[in-house]
Order: C-alpha cells, then structure tokens, then sequence
C-alpha cells in the first residue's frame, strides 16, 4: 500500500519536530542556567560540590539535544544551516566555542594535574552558562527579527554586513530574548537545583535567588512577547511563494491558530505556577511545571515563527531571499525517510527517562558527595 | 556563480577543519575501543562476581571518561563547521548529506550519552546487570555514532543514491539504502572501528606493560593483557583485511586517489606493490606538477596487479592515463571531462537564466536533458570538472599520499606482531620476565594513534581537489566570509584544544601513575 504524504505535510511535521527539539533544550538548559550560578549559589565548597555533581550528571542531554537540533535542522532545513551557519559565522561560533569548554570542565575540574586548575573550568562553566543561553536566544530571536543575507540564483549566500551575525546584538529585541532565555535556564536551574539536592541552608539560599531570577525573567519576556505582538511579520504567499511584509503578523499567527495560543498560554501559566509553589508553598517540585511549561511556550513560539505562511528566517537584505520552510527544506524522499526515522524518538524519550529516574532515585547528600567515587 | 574565489580563504578553512578533525581524532578512536574493553571486563566481572574484575573495569573507565568529553567537545564543532565554513556545500548536498547526521543524533548519541551517565554513576544505584547492560549499550552507541558520519564522508568520496534537481541547484536522496549501503561506507565503517579497538588495545598493554616494568599492579596488569591481547589481536587482523577491501574500492571508485597513493606515475601490466619507497623528483613535469619517481623501492611484482583485478597480468593505469586518457583502457582524459562537465554547467545555467525569466517553454525543453541517461552518464557526472582549470589539478598531493598510505601499513603490520608476541609471552608466563618488550608495548602506544591519523590524512587529501568526488570541488563549496575571519577562529581553536589536549594528557598520566583505588 502505498500512501501519498504531501511534502507540505512533511515540511510541516519536520518543523514541529525541530521546534520539540528547541524546546526540550531550553529547557534542559537548566544545566547551563545552575552553571551561571555556581559564583553566588552555594555559601561553601561542599555546596559547590554539591550544584556542580548535581548539573553535571545532566550535561550530556543538554549537549545532545543541542548536537541533535543542529543534525536536525540541517538535514530538514538545509538552506537555513547553509544561510544562518555560513553567513552569522561569529554568532554560532560563540555559541560553539561555549559549549566545548563545558564538556571538558566537568570532567577536568578537580582531577589532580589538570594544568590549568579548577578556577579556570569553573570559569568555563560560568562562561557556558552564561553565554550559552544568551546567545542561542539572540539566535532564535532572528528568526524573528531578521537577518543581512542575499541569495542568488544558485542558492549560496551573501552576508550583507562584516559583522558576520555580531550585528544581531544592536537589536534591543533580540538581547530581550537573549536575557529572557538566560534568566529562565536560571530559574530552572534553581528549580531543578531545589527538586534534586537535600542541603536546608543551599535550598534556601536558591529560593532567594529564585525571587530575583524571576524578575528579569518576566520583564524581558514580556517586552520580547509584546513586541512580537505588535510588530510586522514577514508572511509568505501559500502559491506564488512570494514574502510581504504583514502588519501585526505574529498576533495574527497566535490567534489563527487557536491551538498554539492555548499552548502558549498553558507554558507560561505551568512556569509561573513552578515559581510560585516554589516560592508560597515550599514545594520542591516546581521544575516539572516550570519546565514543562518551557517546553509548551518555547514549542508554540517556534510555530508561530514558522508555521501559517511565515518566513522563519526573514531577511532584511532582500525580502525575496527569505526563508519559509517551504523554500528551505530538505526533498520530499528525505523527509519522508527521516520521518519513519524520527518514529524511534518516543523509544528515545523512555530509555532516557528510565536512567534518569534509575540515577536521580533518590536526592543528592553532602555523605553522597564524600563516598562517591566518580566525582565532578 | 561566485567568482574571484579567495584562495586563501579556501585554504584556511581547509585549514581549521583539518585542525578540528586531525583533534577529534585523537580522542574517538580510543572511545570506540575503551567502551567495548569495559564491556568484556565487566562482563567476566558479572559472570565470576569477582572483585579484582570490577577494580579493573573502574580503572579503566576512569580514563575512558578523561577521554570521553574532549571526544564529545571537539566532534560538535566538525557538525557546525559544515554549516559556517562549508555552507554552499552544505545546501548542494543537505539533502543527502544531513539525513545521517540526524539519524546519528537521534539513535546513536542519545544512546551513548544516556547510558554513559549510568555507566559513570550508577555502580550503587542500579543493579548488576542493569549496569553491564548499560556499558554494552556505551560501547554499541558509541559505535552507531562513528557509522553515521562515516556514511556521509563515504559519500564524499562516492556519490551515490541521488539525482540532481535543476529547479533547487541541489542535489537530492532517492535511495536511503544506497546511501547507507555504499561500498566505500561499509567499508570505512568496518576499517575505522577495528582501528579504535586495535588503537584502544594498544593503550590498555602499554599502559599495563609499564605497570609490570614498574612491578605494580601485576594482577591488573596481567588481566588487562589479556584481554587487551586478543581484542587487540582480532582487531588488527581485522584492520588488515578490511584496509585490504577498503584499498580494493578506492582502485575502482577513486582511481587517481589510488594511483597517487601508490606513486604510480606510468601505467602497467604485471604492476608490483611497493612495500617502501623513497619519492624523488624526477624533472619531469605534468604541467606545472612535478612527477615523481623512486629513488630506492622494495617492490613484490606482479601483486598490485593481482590485488586490484586478481590477474597478474592486468594493467594497473598510472596517473598519466587518467591525465592523458588511454583509449584502449577507456579512460577520458582530464580535459574531456572538463569539457563535458563544461557544458553540464552551460545546460545548468541556461535553465536557471530562463528560470530567472521565466521562459517556460525554455525551461521544460532543458529540464528534459536533465533526466536523459546519456546526459547524466556522458555530461552531469563530470559537472565538477567544469571548475578544473587545468588537468593536472585533479592530481592529488602524491609524496604525502604515498608516505601515509604506507606507514600505516607498514605500522599496521607491526601491531600484529606487537599483539601476537604479548599473547604468547603472556601464556608462556615470562611476560613480567621480559622487560625489553614491555618496553616496546609501553613505547608503542603512540603508534596506532599515528596510523589512524595517517588514515585519514590519506582518505581526505586523496580527496583533493574534489569535496564531494568528481561533481564538486573544495573551492567552490567554501563559506563566503572574509579570510581574516576564518584566521581568527583558526588561531582560536588552536589555542584552546592544544590548551584541553595538554590538561588531558597529564590528568591521565596522573591517573595511571596513581593507579587503580585499593
């Protein structure tokens, strides 16, 4: 039997799947966001100890996430990894050189010989967790705002500015995504940080931290989301292909497609509801909501940039270059292929929940911390 | 078009991504091998439930997780570096090419890295048999991981399971299997992972052959021997046939690459294979290309011959044929190529001048040619030669072909002994005896790190000047940035792994000086 999948289908379904791969790594930035913490969380060095076992035994899911939604992308969408990676060099780049010096900090940090000393992998950590997030959310922010690139006939790219993708950091939205995207690995982080460690004193501590995570958090989300809202889209011609610019396009987006809206709605509800039992009920499991919530919010923001005849990847250079995931996607026999490839993810999402809960059965001691052997 | 390409961006981003891969290198071959090592050890440990087995799996796995990060750390960047440094060639062949890079990321790296956290973490929190199952499923994992990419670089070196579509100027899937299936990715698949385990084995009997100089740790030592001994001894046997193959498929789908390896300027009937040889420049020239020649060779005859087509009598054609053509052999010569790949690229960009028009009636009659047998046989295939200005640029780096093609042999060869001689020693009992080899062992873990390094540089400069075999070239698929950039993060990648790979190789000599915990 033979069944006929249309490549619009294919495009979309491929679409939702990189944007359930955004989203689950924002949210396991958590790791990257408890990293940004290790200076000003813990009030000793067993606490420390303690922060950095309990991130480091996550870091290699954050990392293949990453890893993952990068293979993801350009397999699907392969024009924008040749636009976006080749053309904002420096920005991805960053994004790159913060995640190599995390796999090695981890590992290196307090084995004797380690030339450059723990000071120096700590400050790797910071520097990932930091930057990390910050920049990967200036380069989802573009997906929004635009970038300075040309195609031309044979599809290779022209980077209009040699600030190769520096530029994207003058724009006042993209930095209010950035910080938006650090502040919640932040509050993750804390949240997981509260939900995994067993220290009275370190629990109180990241509850404070927690109450002034949150602030930023909410005020650079809402000026990015309200800016979207009332700023104009770049929207696609579903026939000719041809892109316009469309007034209030985002909001039209979120309100013609009810589903995403009730989405993003229950994400940012199930994030303030992680804080705020966090906060008013001493409860230590706010990082299921909260993350699930970045996983819903993160999930629809990512459709509506992509979904409804919108350019993903709008350029300001040339209007016409702009990318849909129509124009930039893989043929239909690949995505088709990938897709029965992608049927294995839910096998995926089980062995993994299944060693996590094997390895996180019960929460982290200050006895745990001197009696094990394979320590961070 | 792009025209006025900058050939010094092209070499600097040549240059960073050999730096980048020539790094990864040096730490996933170890991986491969470490994991499986683990899982045998611990596997006798769950099988006799003795102690001194699961002392021996930790010890070694702490050095397998030293290695682990910066593996991990520096193969994320080879996976952006298509994107930032190679992006043209990233859109041509996307399609094809990021299918296996995802499938990689969804199967393999999960794997690894889920249960490589169960490996380092769970010895008091699952139970037995869960934990050896997890360190199997490093090993498969990490395994699965080197298949994907493999596949991709195999398609590099033999484009195969796809058609060009004219309307995307790409070209496209149209047989998974094939990609998958492709004689130069079996191959290399098999060849790379019995070189990790040869390379691995290594490590482990030299490191316990320094424990048996030093007369610590004599019961590690000799367990870790023999285990290492027969993976390692299986392993280089296997790497021997299976380089064997792999050279068999280069001769028919990379016949320069194989020509240059060998230093086969002229060719022959009843060729010989040469051993060892020293190059030397002969004055003659193929136009500006110096021609080699040995000045000093030890040759088998006839075996070339026999190797390639398994007749003593058949002829080997040399570089010159593929140069100059050899009608009788039915070689076209370069410049035939060049002007058939020529007027593919005519075809191509009248169909998109008239696609820019939008002159239907010019389109439809183009894109006819397109799926024409003949023009793709004759023409479309040689598409990249429309970007060759002279023939003699499809001629690869020959002296450094030759020079790593067979010092890798010759040190494949040696490791064979290596591991054969340790074995017999070993159950002769005069091993811990016989400090002189024990010294050889020790010396001799650099080696199989050369020759994996040595494999690569051959497969990738053999390459040359093609990035994806005889339809694009290196230049043509390079990131159009500025040169100055691309210097910049050479110099910065540079410092930092030359920085990581200093920390890990003196926290591992500080792990093995300290030993395993008593």
């Amino acid at each position: 039997m033979t069944v006929m999948i249309s490549q619009v289908f294919l495009q979309h379904y491929w679409w939702a799947i990189v944007s359930i791969l955004a989203s689950v790594l924002v949210f396991l930035m958590f790791v990257q966001g408890g990293q940004s913490l290790i200076y000003t969380l813990p009030g000793n060095s067993i606490q420390k100890t303690m922060i950095v076992n309990a991130l480091g035994r996550k870091w290699e899911f954050t990392f293949t996430t990453l890893v993952t939604f990068g293979g993801a992308f350009f397999a699907s969408f392969p024009l924008f990894y040749a636009t976006s990676f080749g053309g904002a060099y420096w920005v991805w780049i960053a994004i790159l050189f913060s995640f190599i010096i995390q796999a090695v900090a981890y590992e290196f940090r307090s084995k004797p010989d380690n030339v450059f000393g723990k000071t120096t992998f700590d400050l790797f950590l910071f520097l990932n967790g930091s930057l990390g997030p910050f920049l990967i959310g200036v380069a989802v922010a573009t997906f929004f705002t635009g970038a300075m690139f040309t195609l031309n006939s044979m599809n290779q790219v022209h980077w209009a500015t040699h600030w190769y993708g520096l530029e994207a950091l003058l724009n006042i939205r993209n930095l209010a995504l950035g910080f938006a995207v650090l502040f919640l690995a932040r509050v993750n982080g804390l949240l997981y940080l509260i939900n995994t460690l067993e220290d009275n004193e370190l629990i109180q501590r990241a509850v404070k931290k927690l109450i002034i995570n949150s602030i930023p958090f909410l005020f650079f989300f809402l000026f990015f989301v309200i800016s979207l809202l009332i700023s104009e889209g770049f929207a696609a011609n579903p026939v000719s292909g041809i892109i316009t610019v469309e007034k209030f396009k985002y909001l039209h987006n979120l309100l013609q497609m009810p589903v995403v809206l009730i989405m993003f709605l229950a994400g940012v509800v199930s994030v303030l509801y992680g804080i705020g039992i966090t906060l008013l009920k001493k409860s230590i499991t706010g990082i299921w909501f909260s993350g699930t919530g970045t996983v819903l919010a993160v999930f629809s923001l990512f459709l509506v940039a992509g979904f409804n005849g919108t350019s993903f990847y709008p350029s300001l250079s040339d209007l016409q270059s702009s990318l849909t995931i129509r124009n930039a996607s893989s043929s239909h026999f690949t995505l088709k292929t990938m897709m029965f490839v992608s049927f294995i993810i839910p096998i995926v999402i089980l062995y993994i929940w299944y060693a996590w809960r094997a390895i996180n059965n019960h929460r982290i001691t200050e006895e745990e911390m001197n009696s094990e052997e394979h320590k961070y | 078009m792009i025209n006025n390409i900058d050939l010094s961006l092209v070499e600097w981003s040549r240059a960073q991504f050999a730096l980048t891969a020539i790094y990864h290198w040096l730490f996933v071959p170890l991986t491969l091998g470490l994991s499986f090592i683990l899982a045998i050890m611990e596997t006798i440990y769950v099988k006799t439930g003795k102690e001194e087995w699961k002392r021996i799996t930790k010890f070694w796995q702490t050095l397998f997780g030293i290695n682990f990060a910066i593996g991990v750390a520096t193969g994320i960047i080879l996976e952006f570096e298509f994107g930032t440094n190679w992006s043209n060639y990233s859109w041509f062949v996307g399609d094809i090419f990021g299918a296996p890079l995802a499938v990689e990321g969804i199967l393999a790296f999960f794997l690894e890295s889920t249960f490589v956290a169960v490996m380092f973490f769970g010895w008091k929190k699952v139970n037995k048999r869960f934990h050896l199952a997890s360190t199997w499923l490093v090993a498969i994992g990490a395994n699965l991981s080197a298949m994907w990419i493999l596949v991709a670089n195999a398609w590099m070196q033999h484009p195969v399971g796809m058609v060009f579509n004219p309307d995307t100027a790409r070209n496209e899937m149209v047989s998974f299997w094939a990609v998958l299936f492709n004689q130069v990715a079996v191959d290399k698949f098999l060849h790379t992972i019995s070189s990790g385990f040869l390379l691995a084995s290594m490590f482990v009997l030299g490191i316990s052959a320094w424990y048996l100089i030093r007369k610590r740790e004599i019961g590690l030592a000799k367990k870790s021997i023999l285990v290492a001994g027969v993976f390692g001894l299986l392993s280089s046997l296997m790497v021997a046939y299976t380089g064997d193959q792999s050279a068999r498929t280069v001769s028919r789908v990379q016949p320069v690459k194989f020509a240059s390896m060998e230093a086969l300027y002229e060719g022959k009937s009843n060729a010989g294979l040469t051993a060892f040889g020293i190059l030397e420049d002969t004055g003659e020239k193929i136009g500006d290309r110096k021609v080699m020649d040995f000045a000093f060779k030890i040759q088998i005859p006839g075996l070339l011959s026999v190797l390639t087509s398994g007749d003593r009598d058949s002829y080997v054609p040399g570089i010159k044929d593929y140069i100059s053509g050899n009608e009788r052999m039915g070689i076209i010569p370069t410049t035939g190529k060049m002007e058939n790949g020529k007027h593919a690229m005519d075809i191509l960009t009248a169909y998109m001048n008239a696609k820019v028009k939008n002159d239907t009636v010019q389109m439809s009659s183009l894109k006819g040619i397109f799926n024409e047998k003949e023009f793709n046989d004759k023409y479309f295939r040689y598409l990249g030669y429309s970007s060759i200005s002279k023939p003699e640029d499809v001629i690869p780096d020959v002296p450094g072909l030759f020079y790593s093609f067979h010092l890798m042999v010759i040190l494949g060869f040696l490791f064979i002994m290596i591991f054969s001689v340790a074995l017999y020693l070993l159950f002769k009992g005069r091993l811990a005896a016989n400090r002189w080899f024990l010294w050889v062992t020790f010396l001799a873990i650099p080696f199989p790190y050369i020759a994996s390094e040595l494999g690569w540089i051959l497969t990738e400069l053999g390459r040359q000047p093609w990035i994806i075999q005889d339809m694009m070239t290196v230049s043509r698929a390079v990131s159009q940035i500025s040169t100055g950039t691309v210097v910049t993060t050479f110099i910065l990648f540079t410092i930092l792994f030359t920085g990581l790979f200093i920390s890990e190789v003196s926290i591992m000599i500080k792990q093995i000086k300290t030993g395993p915990k008593h």
